[in-house]
């Protein structure tokens, strides 16, 4: 029945890409970067650090108070759902087999084929510049969660808070961090359009390998 | 096909193509519940009293959290007169010329709740207390910040003095424009939380909370009440004015 791996047929195999628990801690971190950032938005409304300001209907929260009451309740679901998936990422594997190796003239080439639009896409290999792309976004993860925990701790953490120049530095640090963080989804999910075959895998773990 | 699903045909017999059916089907599931999410933030949630309940006991037990958090010895970074923000910003929910105007000659502070000594205090009386300066910063809820400078008396000193339960949980505070607030005795009895009689250097001026506030610099703004007329300590959770409306009660930083 369905519980085999390989499923032949004439032209393809089916092959197992995904592991259960990037599929699960994937979708799990679609739904907190969704209402942190739009959380976020609101609650960046209430005081603009730039000349602009996000449109309410687009925030979370529909007000100040309730901005952060949902941006301090996600950020438990974005932080524990992270620390799962990079611990599952670091034991099992998943992230030496996936990410390395990555060398610089692998990467400038990812770079200049990405230019030109010839990425390849080679079913359950990550190419260079999606290794780096996904190595970023943890990279990027990970430092608009500390900011945010030096935004929210000056005083507890200050040595953190410290290296990215007090409560207004990590203030901007977080903000940078959430636009490359957004600028990352449009590009992810342009790509995945670009590419729809890779959608369904992303649920199933499963996806078709030509011969 | 009388009734069920689509694939009646064959019960027994899986192909590839019924599977990747399901999966579709799966998939679409999938996809619902992120369209579902995102309706979240809009008005039209069904179980909108659920959620609110979660995302206020969430707030309690980040109350929790950050009590953990708090180290009753760490200090607040402190700042060189030349970061002081001039102007400092004038902040609450009226306009500055609607600032509460109070009598400093016939001002007495108020004290009730778990306290021995319970006699009101003039404002000579406190500016005769030991007194400390501190620049820190202030951090608003709203996200920006301002550093200050602040002036008075200590309030461990004060509650020390007064003969307050230092075993309580609360301290309370009602002000001279209905504004109200509480604090955890903990972070009452930090060394930098102040009963403020002075901004830079001079009488603490009407608008920034004449004749006495609270200065706390470990947590936001919002818990530093200004035009304060009244002093409690108590067990029981005393809220607060933006408390009550959602900010978070620990608001510690």
């Amino acid at each position: 029945m369905a519980h085999s791996a390989a499923e032949s047929s004439s032209s393809s195999t089916v092959v197992k890409v995904h592991p259960l628990p990037v599929r699960v801690t994937h979708w799990i971190n679609v739904a907190a970067i969704f209402m942190m950032v739009a959380s976020g938005w609101r609650i960046y409304d209430a005081s603009p650090l730039f000349s602009f300001r996000f449109p309410p209907d687009i925030t979370l929260g529909g007000w100040l108070a309730g901005a952060l009451q949902w941006h301090f309740a996600a950020m438990w679901l974005l932080i524990i759902n992270g620390l799962i998936y990079v611990g599952y990422g670091v034991f099992s594997g998943h992230y030496r087999r996936s990410f390395l190796p990555i060398s610089p003239s692998s990467l400038l080439q990812a770079f200049a084929d990405a230019v030109h639009g010839r990425l390849s896409h080679d079913v359950g290999e990550y190419n260079p510049a999606q290794r780096t792309a996904y190595l970023g976004i943890i990279a990027l993860m990970a430092l608009v969660v500390l900011s945010g925990i030096v935004m929210w701790k000056p005083t507890q953490f200050q040595a953190l808070g410290a290296l990215m120049g007090d409560y207004p530095g990590a203030r901007l640090v977080h903000f940078v961090c959430m636009a490359a963080i957004v600028l990352f989804a449009v590009i992810h999910v342009v790509m995945v359009m670009l590419v729809p075959r890779t959608f369904v895998p992303m649920w199933t773990g499963r996806a078709r390998k030509p011969r | 096909m009388k009734y069920g699903s689509g694939i009646d045909a064959k019960p027994l017999e899986c192909s590839g193509r019924e599977i990747r059916f399901l999966e579709r089907r799966l998939l679409l599931k999938g996809a619902l519940s992120v369209g579902a999410l995102s309706l979240l933030s809009g008005c039209n949630i069904t179980d909108e009293e659920t959620v609110h309940k979660v995302l206020w006991d969430m707030s309690r037990w980040n109350d929790r959290v950050q009590m953990a958090l708090f180290d009753p010895k760490r200090l607040a970074p402190t700042y060189a007169e030349s970061d002081i923000a001039r102007p400092f910003p004038f902040n609450a929910y009226y306009r500055e010329d609607e600032a509460p105007i109070v009598d400093g000659d016939r001002y007495r502070l108020e004290l009730s709740g778990l306290i021995r000594d319970r006699r009101p205090w003039s404002l000579a009386e406190l500016n005769a207390l030991p007194q400390a300066t501190q620049i820190t910063r202030h951090v608003c809820v709203e996200g920006w910040s301002a550093i200050g400078k602040w002036s008075g008396v200590p309030f461990r000193t004060f509650l020390e003095r007064i003969g307050a339960d230092m075993n309580a949980k609360y301290v309370g505070f009602k002000c001279a424009d209905d504004y109200y607030t509480s604090i955890d005795m903990a972070s009452a009895l930090h060394p930098q939380t102040q009963l403020t009689l002075r901004f830079a250097d001079r009488t603490l001026p009407r608008s920034y909370g004449f004749p006495m506030k609270l200065r706390i610099p470990t947590k936001l703004g919002f818990k530093n009440p200004k035009h304060i007329m009244a002093i409690y300590v108590t067990n029981m959770y005393p809220g607060g004015y933006w408390e009550d409306k959602g900010y978070n009660w620990f608001a510690g930083l």
